[in-house]
């Protein structure tokens, strides 16, 4: 089967530095309202050592260092094929604005249904923070269809 | 936002606040595509849309997940969020209105924390589900 040899496969840990400026724009485009996620008072006031990260930012994280490609490119797939099935978090501690993320990424099921008519890629990336605090995981399954 | 929901307060089968998202509009794509860094131009440009076999732009799948997250931090701070997980089921355009909704599932305890299990939908105007999801949640006794 297309990938088998890829499950295990650990990706090169990558670097995410979480700006104000980003948490804002994305609590802005996501409708939120709360200040905690836009005033450094208000989030101080929630207890947050400044604003916090929508609880769907940690996809961002590893949006932005492309980890959800660097599958579908190792496999050959044809991205326009490709779709994000599922996605879920786990969230361990706080993710503030000025926290540097480092991820790591890593490949841990690769399986076929309705008789390969779809491949499932199953990822897994862990988030730790700049003190070595783990604060999330995520686990993405992509969807493609084959033929 | 509430700080008040108690563990002994809630049971399995209630409904948490719903949200109703005003319509999709096509601006909250481009915003969200920026914010996100998801560039894919399905998302932002109607002939790449078009051209892919779409009837037209689509919102992010994380847009709408994004969202429905909001219905779980309006409902409790964030901090108290453990787990938030879905399955992205249909598509959403511009123009859809988005409700999204969540049932408490379970009452359980782990390491010492009182938590909540919720299932979670987010539906178009037909009542088509876009997501279909779970949450789980620590919360004061």
């Amino acid at each position: 089967m297309l990938g088998s040899e890829l499950v295990g496969k650990e990706y090169e840990p990558f670097t995410f530095e979480v700006e104000k400026g980003r948490i804002r724009m994305f609590a802005h485009a996501i409708g939120e309202t709360n200040p905690i996620y836009y005033d450094e008072a208000a989030a101080r006031d929630a207890g947050y050592r400044s604003l916090p990260a929508p609880p769907t930012f940690p996809f961002t994280i590893t949006m932005e260092s492309r980890q959800p490609f660097l599958p579908i490119e190792e496999l050959g797939v044809d991205i326009t094929r490709s779709m994000h099935g599922e996605q879920s978090f786990t969230y361990h501690s706080d993710i503030c604005a000025g926290d540097v993320i480092t991820g790591r990424q890593k490949i841990v099921d690769i399986f076929e249904k309705k008789g390969g008519a779809l491949l499932f890629i199953i990822v897994d990336t862990r988030l730790d923070n700049q003190d070595g605090r783990h604060v999330a995981d995520l686990r993405m399954s992509i969807v493609v269809r084959n033929g | 936002m509430s700080g008040s929901v108690r563990f002994s307060g809630v049971q399995v089968g209630d409904s948490i606040p719903e949200l109703v998202l005003p319509p999709i509009e096509r601006l909250q794509l481009a915003l969200f595509a920026g914010a996100s860094g998801d560039h894919n131009p399905i998302h932002v440009d109607e002939d790449k849309a078009r051209g892919g076999g779409l009837p037209g732009v689509i919102a992010h799948g994380m847009l709408n997940m994004a969202v429905l997250g909001r219905l779980l931090t309006n409902w409790v701070p964030q901090r108290a969020l453990r787990g938030f997980g879905a399955r992205f089921s249909a598509m959403a355009f511009p123009g859809d209105v988005v409700t999204c909704r969540g049932q408490i599932t379970n009452k359980t305890e782990a390491a010492g924390e009182k938590l909540v299990e919720l299932a979670l939908t987010a539906e178009n105007q037909k009542g088509d589900k876009l997501l279909v999801g779970t949450a789980t949640v620590a919360l004061p006794e």
